[in-house]
């Protein structure tokens, strides 16, 4: 009985598979177009990857893609040919570039300017916090209010 | 008091990068297209089939391309614009029916009116992908020797027509 339901949870699986088969016609064709295609932004829905959106212009690419590598077109040739007519929006990681220092650096510059703020601010508490001078006199005046606390107690 | 200033001062400053991100359209991508040769198509026309509208057919005029589709809402939003314009006479519309049906494409301009010279199918999407086009309309401006000089992504309105696109088409016509 056991078995007999294992066997049929596993049905699905098979299903699915069966759905992927395209896939599977040229392994390293569609591994290329898998990397590629997380390299790249689908322009329809911004924050998704080509790989990820479902967007009719994300379908075209990825046909556009895989015709690419068809023709045996090196990853950099293909990358060129969607930069050449998206910009580099299209890619996820937008190469260094006068318009792009501050996308690539600014992040390095909010870590060194919360360094120099934590530093100052931890120097100014260990300023305030350093133990009070006490004089013999006041070493005597808490012993003797500790020891009236005592009495009353 | 002054212990507020700071953070009074940080806060000013990221309202003001705020401030000025809402003004932003996200979607307006620059394009890397403009100041580049239109890319090259040869596809039928809308209206027959057998007859090819192709990029050499264009040169020598300054001319706009809009992509537009009949499933596409932001090219109803437009549409008025485009007629006005059409209307005018100023300077011709060529249309692109992009991934779109053709039976649609005619009945849509049928009900709203047809401000396109001729309307080529690009069915596929490839011409769209050539040009760069990710959300229809998308309209672009090119000038007599084939050169794109400006992309509108989204739908035309009064203002964009006024400000940008009908002084750039005149200045491009004196050339």
């Amino acid at each position: 009985m056991k078995r007999l339901i294992l066997a049929l949870l596993l049905i699905p699986c098979l299903v699915s598979a069966e759905e992927a088969k395209p896939l599977a016609e040229n392994p390293q064709a569609e591994a290329r177009l898998k990397s590629l295609a997380l390299e790249l932004r689908c322009l329809v829905c911004q924050n998704q990857t080509l790989a990820d959106s479902n967007a009719p212009l994300a379908e075209d690419l990825r046909r556009e893609v895989r015709e690419m590598i068809a023709k045996n077109m090196s990853d950099q040739e293909i990358i060129d040919f969607l930069v050449s007519r998206y910009g580099d929006f299209v890619r996820y990681r937008p190469p260094l570039k006068a318009t792009t220092t501050f996308l690539w650096l600014g992040p390095f510059l909010l870590l060194v300017v919360g360094g120099i703020v934590l530093a100052v601010a931890l120097h100014r508490r260990s300023k305030k916090l350093t133990d009070p001078a006490l004089s013999a006199e006041d070493h005597r005046t808490v012993e003797q209010l500790l020891s009236e606390g005592s009495k009353r107690t | 008091m002054k212990r507020f200033l700071l953070p009074l001062a940080i806060f000013a400053v990221v309202v003001g990068f705020l401030g000025i991100g809402l003004t932003l359209n996200p979607r307006e991508v620059p394009s890397p297209l403009v100041g580049k040769p239109a890319p090259e198509f040869a596809l039928p026309q809308l209206y027959d089939p057998r007859q090819v509208l192709s990029l050499k057919d264009l040169n020598g005029q300054v001319w706009l391309l809009n992509f537009w589709a009949s499933w596409c809402s932001g090219c109803k939003d437009e549409h008025p614009v485009l007629m006005q314009l059409a209307k005018t006479g100023e300077v011709p519309i060529y249309g692109m029916d992009y991934k779109d049906q053709s039976e649609e494409a005619v009945a849509w301009l049928r009900k709203w009116g047809n401000p396109y010279h001729v309307i080529a199918v690009d069915e596929a999407g490839r011409v769209g992908i050539n040009y760069g086009v990710y959300g229809v309309p998308e309209t672009y401006v090119i000038d007599k020797a084939g050169v794109i000089r400006y992309k509108q992504i989204g739908p035309l309105d009064e203002n964009i027509l006024q400000k940008k696109i009908l002084p750039l088409v005149r200045e491009l016509q004196k050339l």
